[in-house]
């Protein structure tokens, strides 16, 4: 490892194109961005970075700090969601044999080959009113709805289609399913690299399967179960094309308002304000992650 | 605004996809300008400039030979790139013109180009057809005299709806703005400006005269009506409607002719309060590279037996007078596309309004929060 620090050289020239492209296209436009907030409309085309604070204030209004709780509760509990229906999966792959396991992987990234809003659209196909789900379900109840009363419960009416779309429940589903996989690969990545002989160990010691998961098997997943919370989080935590089709009246999430300000309202300034501010959540989340981390590393 | 010529598969809009797809937009209209921009090998046309042209345009928003056509007539090769919202066009005009010589705006954003210095004047020498359009077109309040801009399509809001699930016509906004009869069958636009504008329509207002106390009074009712509302749609309020999702939605009226072809029990109705007209436009932006070549552009697209084709294809309302004489009787005397002259009076133009804007979206963010 000592070798490329001694070579300046070669190093300087394998990350100058790196460094030159992420100072031009990412930090120069973010820079940019972030002094519109800053500034003022002073006329259609024209901000002017008048070092006025109104952006900053106009979003700490409890109107917007209630749509950033809204949209921390809907990220987190995507978030879970996907942890709690991810791990199985990623260890159901990790244990799976060598034949299965590029299979099943390709499975839980194929629907990276589909565009979002492609993979949106047939979600809103199967949850609409007369929808593959509600088809499904109504077919169920007509068929085996008269065996209740078999079992002495009254016979059930006429199917009644569930509201599974334009609500919150749809924008939670439809998060889980495409961030999922932002979950699974990392748990796999992390699982898969884990010392099976452990596992062994516990299970001969006496611990029971759902004892060994949690003591030994999640704790030894740890920096895979962060990265994949980081990794899920933070997407969801931004996104807008999902309750923009699948949300209802009250489903919008501050993307859906940051949105609104750069487009309709031609607000940049405010816009720009409320994305850092989202920005700058995130930041301090996740740097108290590794503040966090790092003590318990010391501890340990 | 959907288009109309869309009729197979699954319907998304001229807006809602592109608009997604946003990416591909931008790579097709950049990788569209590189390949046009290469190609100038000098050749000088009859217009006495490179016989090239790029126009930016509404995806399927035009006739499907109009463009070779143009080619036959005059010899100029025209590259189309799509855009899929007024404000994406505005947003790449603002920061320079990248070299589009003819561009479709809507009726609120030619005030905002105008304002914003991003459009020049036309010169209606150069286009004779103007004499086709429809009288009541060109003394229009966002462009009065047709100074920058010459009218492409026209459209209107109303409500389109199931006739099987309603018990009467509902020719009212009160329906959708501020009654509880459709509770849970209703959606509308997600459009701040238009919703607002609309409601304050239905309280007796101009869409054009509203101060921030009338905002606040159309604030309160809709955040009463939200419970009744099922959801704010993407302008894909025609799938909606046509899936049986809702029974009634807040849709321009070429959305719901579209579905009205597939589906003898939908319906669309002008409310008698009036509404608020849109009007697609053809314009020349600021520094186009060939503004002779649009001219004659902008002319031929305007030409009666041209506007005849392109409407066949996308269905749309037509202001050509010419073009929409040319048209068979199950066009032209479709109240769905052209509402009776009295209810269109009733319409007005919403002018863009810098100020009021913000505010519009503003009071939305707090009725979708509330």
């Amino acid at each position: 490892m000592e070798d490329w620090k001694r070579s300046r050289a070669l190093f300087a020239a394998v990350a100058t194109a790196p460094l030159t492209w992420l100072t031009l296209f990412f930090i120069v436009p973010m820079g940019v961005i972030w002094l519109y907030s800053f500034g003022t409309n002073a006329g259609l085309t024209e901000i002017e970075i008048s070092g006025t604070l109104a952006n900053y204030k106009k979003a700490l209004e409890p109107l917007y700090l209630g749509i950033f709780a809204k949209s921390l509760v809907v990220a987190g509990i995507t978030t879970a969601i996907c942890l709690v229906v991810g791990f199985p999966v990623a260890l159901a792959i990790v244990f799976a044999s060598d034949k299965w396991k590029p299979w099943l992987l390709l499975g839980i990234m194929l629907p990276f080959w589909t565009n979002l809003l492609i993979r949106t659209y047939a979600l809103m196909a199967v949850l609409r009113t007369e929808g593959y789900a509600n088809q499904t379900i109504g077919w169920l109840h007509d068929r085996f709805g008269s065996l209740l009363t078999l079992v002495g419960l009254p016979a059930p009416g006429a199917y009644e289609p569930l509201h599974l779309l334009y609500n919150n429940f749809a924008v939670v589903l439809g998060l889980v399913y495409v961030h999922l996989p932002f979950m699974v690969l990392p748990l796999y990545a992390a699982l898969d690299r884990l010392d099976r002989s452990l596992i062994e160990a516990s299970l001969d010691l006496g611990a029971g399967h759902l004892r060994t998961l949690l003591l030994i098997v999640a704790p030894l997943a740890a920096p895979g179960i962060i990265s994949g919370i980081i990794i899920t989080f933070v997407p969801a935590l931004g996104a807008y094309l999902t309750p923009d089709l699948l949300g209802g009246t009250d489903s919008q999430m501050i993307a859906n308002v940051i949105e609104r300000q750069f487009k309709r309202a031609n607000n940049w300034p405010f816009g720009a304000a409320l994305s850092f501010l989202l920005m700058y959540a995130t930041f301090i989340a996740i740097a108290i992650q590794a503040l966090k981390a790092k003590q318990a590393e010391k501890r340990g | 605004m959907t288009n109309l010529a869309n009729q197979r598969g699954m319907k998304l809009g001229r807006r809602s996809l592109l608009q997604a797809l946003g990416v591909a937009a931008v790579g097709i209209s950049f990788g569209g300008l590189a390949a046009c921009s290469k190609g100038g090998d000098g050749k000088i046309g009859s217009t006495g400039e490179e016989p090239k042209l790029n126009f930016y345009n509404w995806d399927t928003y035009i006739g499907e030979t109009t463009l070779a056509d143009f080619k036959g007539a005059s010899g100029i090769d025209v590259n189309m790139s799509l855009f899929a919202t007024n404000d994406e066009l505005f947003a790449k005009l603002r920061a320079g013109n990248p070299g589009f010589d003819v561009i479709v705006p809507s009726n609120d954003f030619v005030e905002r180009m105008i304002q914003s210095d991003l459009i020049v004047p036309l010169e209606h020498d150069l286009i004779p057809n103007m004499k086709n359009i429809d009288p009541t077109f060109i003394d229009v309040a966002y462009d009065p005299g047709r100074k920058y801009s010459m009218p492409y399509t026209w459209l209107t809001l109303g409500i389109g709806y199931r006739k099987s699930k309603v018990k009467a016509r509902p020719d009212s906004w009160k329906v959708l703005f501020d009654s509880d009869e459709y509770k849970g069958r209703i959606a509308l636009l997600s459009e701040a400006g238009d919703v607002i504008r609309l409601a304050a329509k239905y309280l007796g207002k101009s869409v054009n005269g509203l101060t921030e106390a009338d905002i606040k009074q159309v604030e309160a009712m809709l955040i009463k009506q939200k419970p009744n509302i099922k959801a704010f749609h993407e302008d894909n309020g025609q799938d909606l409607l046509l899936s049986g999702e809702v029974d009634l939605v807040l849709e321009y009226n070429g959305d719901i002719a579209q579905i009205m072809t597939e589906d003898d029990d939908i319906d669309f109705v002008l409310p008698k309060e009036g509404s608020q007209l849109n009007s697609d436009t053809l314009c020349i932006p600021k520094g186009a590279p060939r503004p002779k070549n649009a001219h004659a552009f902008i002319n031929y697209l305007l030409d009666a037996e041209v506007g005849k084709k392109i409407t066949e294809t996308i269905l749309y309302p037509t202001p050509n007078a010419s073009a929409k004489a040319l048209m068979p009787d199950s066009y032209k005397n479709n109240p769905v596309i052209f509402p009776p002259a009295d209810l269109l009076a009733k319409c007005e133009y919403a002018a863009y309004n810098e100020k009021l804007q913000p505010l519009y979206e503003d009071a939305f963010t707090r009725i979708r929060a509330a």
